[in-house]
């Protein structure tokens, strides 16, 4: 409840709804293309910490707005992709990157799926082993070739 | 007064319902005619009051009965007539009262087209239908009654939130829960077959039509929500792996399992349990779907206003509904006979790897999504999953599951030969090496994900026509041969094709969107020209208008090519005063194989200080603009309408209509001794 | 075995029950500070002009147990937060200090002169990099620091008796002693 006063003191004064998403604007962007696209991508990367399920690139919250320049100050700095993600997460947390770090309490997270699919494809292949198909029964020739036109005809 | 008679309805609603729970479980236990004939009018009964109680309400809001307090919480007298209407289903009581409209209307619906069905069964699908109408016509009943009044009735509403104010989100909810809540239909097949403890291929028939609808409806209402992302949200993204999006769309990828799974199973017998269990996975998604979006569990963009104590209601129908099931499904499944066998190689094997891998890959979601919520419970550390996460998990799920898309529907069923199958692909393999070339010689190799994109949809889209090929003997007898084939194929080979086709152009738009976008971001002064993938954008100028709820500052942009005049955009930022919100109304104008799409702001937004006015703008009239090429956008949803276009057409083969069938008398064709 | 495994979806579909119920009691977009038990940010914030108390930085703090409270003047909450911290400046035992986060100095000053000026110091964060390094994401919020100058404790949103009662003065106390 408290915090949703708080981001409504926040958003009232700013008058920015969260609808409004807009996003980097052009005074943001860096001059170099090259740069400005890493800070684009990496922008991607980070979790608006107010309007909670957008990237600051497309949020239109203040704190966005200063998380976007912070990155692209760094990046001219020098500081490497890593870098800037550790230099945000040390503040803010894991929840500030939008891919969840892998270490041991993301470990069902990050190789749950992958093993789950091994684990029921070697299954289904077991029980499929386990129940060799049926041989196709011989026929005589002329039962075959009547076999085989009536297949043709009603397929 | 009309309140009051839509509140009344509701109860009676839920009295009929609590009836038609109970008397035809009995009725079919005891084979008594009557009691499971009493399910049939309870359930058009239900459906009527419903009715009558989802009208009420629509009245109050076209009225403006602002002593309605869900009306004057989510209404305004100076809204577009439209709005009003879809008002009604644009909140939390609202879109309940749609949601079992659309329940009941599923009830009614198998009461009156099931006719073939054996009473029995009927009876027992409409109980199953009545007990998830008793939970959630309680739940409206005791904490979410839409009709409740406010004295005095404030002189006029809140306005609905703008970004609802729109016709595509306006049906976005009914199409939605079209395809969520059909799927009851079929969870209650699922249910009655394991009461009965019984699953032959008449089931499988019985339940195809219905899963049917409700996939279509599904596909449709992804695509609706989807697309309105996509021009209203303003950076012409059309999915944010946002949690409720995830909600709609893990229904969607077992649902798909459950319609193939039950071909195997009305074919050959086979997969029996493991339909009977998607049927009621699908479903059970849906209802947790409803659960994340009502209480709270999750922060979204879409989520409703939060309750825990309508989150606590909702789990303890969860439990029940899903927990109730899938325990009789332990208890029952084990006695149901195994069917027919097969080789990994055929038909009924391409339809297990599609299972398998769209159950993996829901599981994905499904673990992406929740696991914020249970790494919270569990140590209390907060982590977040988001697009990042979900594209690199998907992505590789989903890959091989396209590829095997063309070759399925060219094995034949029990045992067949791969490289056969993979032999008649060869025109849809051209296809493939064509697009990928195509891809890496016009990028340069720079785009290896792109190029396996479009070559996968040519794979897919051409396997499409194959199947199509495959089946009037193309080229392989007289074409006049051919040609009455093709008359005679019947509706769900075409809706089979056509719903395969449509993935392809699906996944084409969605490669081709993601990979190739141009974006300009730049400031814009009168007369200023941006070029944006050969076409270019002439600023003309911004002028104030005003709306019936809204004031709105208009650019227009001239867009032409090679100095042709293409088209004329009229990018918009609204204010709407009550709801003190804006919204970014994009300008797009769709070449078909491209969409052109621009949107204007202020271009001090991000650091405007508080107390300015709704649309400052710079001395020089200068604004932020953002325009964009965005190639095979429009395939996106195409690609969607041709799939549920693909699902409706099966729907309408005649086999449907027939009643059961019956096995034929054996031939003289049978091997000796089997 | 094969009984086993049919009852796996009723199994899986407990636990994820289990999780709902326990995800019902929590806040989903509260979010909690990563500095806890870690050094604050080494800052040093100019004063707000005529203001009558000194600026800010991260030396002055450390040594003693301290309060810093994160506001602005277009911050509802902290108007209503502003009687409790008045309340608390005089008590004993607790050193408060403000940041002024991304706002003008004329409108900060109108501020503490109109709602009263419970601080010892107040830095000016009008850039709202400070902010930043504190992990702020909205105002306003309060952080326990104690006399080594580690973050023990961060409150959301704005101070209210409860929270102050329960868990800020006696988490003060203990680090006091």
């Amino acid at each position: 409840m408290r915090l949703k006063l708080l981001i409504a003191g926040a958003l009232l004064a700013a008058r920015l709804g969260v609808a409004s998403a807009w996003a980097v604007l052009p005074d943001e962007m860096l001059k170099d293309p090259a740069l400005e696209g890493r800070a684009r991508v990496l922008s991607k990367e980070i979790r608006c910490q107010v309007c909670q399920n957008e990237n600051i690139d497309d949020s239109s919250a203040p704190l966005a707005a200063d998380l976007r320049r912070l990155v692209r100050e760094r990046i001219v700095a020098g500081d490497s992709d890593a870098q800037i993600l550790e230099f945000l997460r040390q503040r803010y947390g894991d929840n500030v990157l939008m891919r969840p770090p892998v270490e041991p309490q993301t470990w069902i997270l990050w190789f749950g799926p992958p093993a789950l699919l091994l684990v029921a494809a070697g299954a289904l292949a077991a029980m499929l082993r386990r129940r060799p198909a049926a041989p196709p029964p011989e026929l005589a020739p002329e039962d075959e070739k009547r076999a085989r036109d009536l297949l043709e005809r009603n397929t | 007064m009309i309140p009051e008679i839509g509140l009344y309805a509701i109860i009676l609603a839920l009295a009929v319902a609590v009836v038609q729970m109970v008397l035809p479980l009995v009725g079919a236990a005891r084979n008594d005619g009557a009691l499971m004939e009493l399910g049939r009018s309870a359930a058009v009964a239900q459906f009527g009051f419903v009715a009558l109680a989802f009208a009420c309400l629509m009245q109050s809001y076209v009225a403006s009965d602002f002593s309605v307090r869900t009306v004057a919480e989510n209404s305004n007298s100076a809204m577009p007539l439209l709005y009003k209407i879809s008002g009604t289903w644009g909140n939390h009581e609202g879109s309940m009262v749609l949601w079992v409209l659309i329940l009941s209307l599923f009830g009614a619906c198998v009461a009156t087209f099931g006719r073939n069905l054996p009473p029995p069964l009927r009876a027992r699908v409409l109980a199953v239908q009545a007990m998830i109408g008793v939970a959630f016509l309680a739940f409206i009943v005791f904490t979410s009654n839409p009709f409740l009044r406010l004295d005095p009735a404030p002189p006029d509403g809140n306005d609905l939130n703008p970004l609802l104010q729109d016709p595509g989100l306006a049906f976005h909810p009914p199409f939605l829960y079209l395809g969520y809540v059909g799927f009851s239909t079929t969870f209650s097949f699922a249910i009655a077959a394991l009461i009965e403890g019984r699953v032959d291929p008449a089931w499988a028939r019985w339940v195809r039509p219905w899963t049917l609808a409700a996939w279509a409806a599904l596909t449709t209402g992804i695509a609706m929500g989807s697309w309105w992302s996509y021009y209203e949200l303003g950076w012409g993204g059309w999915w944010a792996w946002d949690p409720v999006e995830n909600a709609s769309f893990m229904p969607w990828l077992v649902g798909t399992a459950l319609l193939h799974s039950a071909i195997v199973a009305e074919k050959r017998d086979a997969l029996k349990s493991w339909t009977i269990l998607l049927a009621i996975l699908a479903f059970a998604l849906s209802l947790i779907g409803t659960f994340l979006v009502r209480s709270g569990v999750l922060t979204s963009v879409h989520a409703f206003a939060v309750d825990p104590r309508r989150g606590a209601f909702i789990l303890l129908i969860l439990i029940v509904a899903i927990g109730g099931p899938l325990a009789l499904y332990a208890w029952r499944a084990p006695m149901l006979k195994l069917g027919g066998i097969f080789s990994p190689i055929s038909r009924e094997g391409a339809m297990v790897l599609n299972n398998l891998l769209l159950t993996t890959a829901c599981a994905t979601v499904f673990l992406g999504t929740l696991y914020p919520l249970f790494l919270d419970a569990v140590n209390g550390t907060k982590v977040s999953v988001g697009p990042p996460f979900f594209n690199a998990t998907f992505i590789p799920i989903v890959l091989p599951l396209l590829a095997a898309v063309a070759v399925g529907p060219m094995l034949p069923w029990k045992r067949g030969d791969l490289g056969a199958a993979l032999g008649r692909l060869w025109a849809a393999a051209v296809l493939a090496v064509l697009a990928a070339g195509a891809v890496l010689v016009a990028t340069g190799v720079r785009a290896p994900l792109a190029a396996l994109g479009l070559a996968l949809a040519a794979w897919i889209g051409g396997g499409a026509v194959v199947e199509i090929a495959e089946r009037v003997r193309l080229f392989r007898v007289p074409a006049a041969d051919s040609w009455q084939r093709l008359r005679g194929l019947p509706r769900a080979a075409w809706g089979t094709a056509l719903a395969h086709f449509g993935l392809g152009v699906l996944i084409a738009g969605v490669t081709a969107s993601s990979a190739w976008q141009i974006e300009k971001v730049q400031l814009v002064r009168p007369g200023d020209t941006v070029d944006v993938g050969g076409y270019a954008f002439t600023f003309k100028r911004a002028a104030e208008e005003q709306g019936p709820n809204y004031i709105a500052r208009r650019g227009t942009f001239d867009v032409t090519k090679n100095g042709a005049p293409v088209t004329t955009l009229y990018p918009a930022k609204r204010f709407y005063p009550v709801q003190r919100m804006s919204t970014t109304e994009a300008a797009i104008h769709t070449l078909w194989i491209a969409d052109l799409y621009a949107t204007i702001s202020d271009p001090d937004e991000g650091s405007r200080e508080s107390g300015g006015p709704a649309f400052p703008t710079r001395g020089d009239g200068a604004w932020a603009a953002r325009l964009y090429y965005n190639p095979l956008v429009p395939w996106i949803w195409m690609g969607c309408v041709f799939m549920a276009l693909g699902g409706v057409v099966s729907l309408t083969d005649r086999r449907h209509r027939i009643g059961a069938p019956v096995p034929a008398r054996p031939t003289v064709v049978s091997a000796a001794g089997e | 075995m094969r009984r086993i495994l049919y009852l796996l979806p009723l199994i899986a579909f407990i636990a994820v029950a289990a999780w709902f119920a326990a995800g019902l009691t929590r806040d989903p977009s509260r979010i909690p500070s990563a500095l806890i038990d870690r050094p604050m940010p080494e800052f040093s914030l100019p004063p707000v002009a005529d203001a009558g108390v000194p600026g800010l930085s991260a030396a002055e703090i450390r040594g003693q147990v301290a309060l810093v409270n994160v506001f602005a003047s277009w911050c509802v909450p902290c108007r209503a937060e502003n009687p409790i911290l008045m309340r608390l400046a005089h008590q004993p035992g607790v050193k408060l200090y403000g940041i002024a986060y991304k706002d003008k100095p004329a409108d900060n000053l109108k501020f503490l002169q109109e709602f009263g000026n419970p601080y010892a110091a107040v830095g000016d964060d009008a850039s709202g990099r400070t902010g930043i390094d504190f992990g702020v994401y909205g105002v306003p919020e309060t952080f326990v620091i104690d006399r080594d100058g580690r973050i023990r404790h961060k409150e959301v949103g704005a101070l209210t008796p409860k929270s102050l009662n329960e868990t800020i003065l006696p988490l003060i106390a203990q680090l006091s002693k």
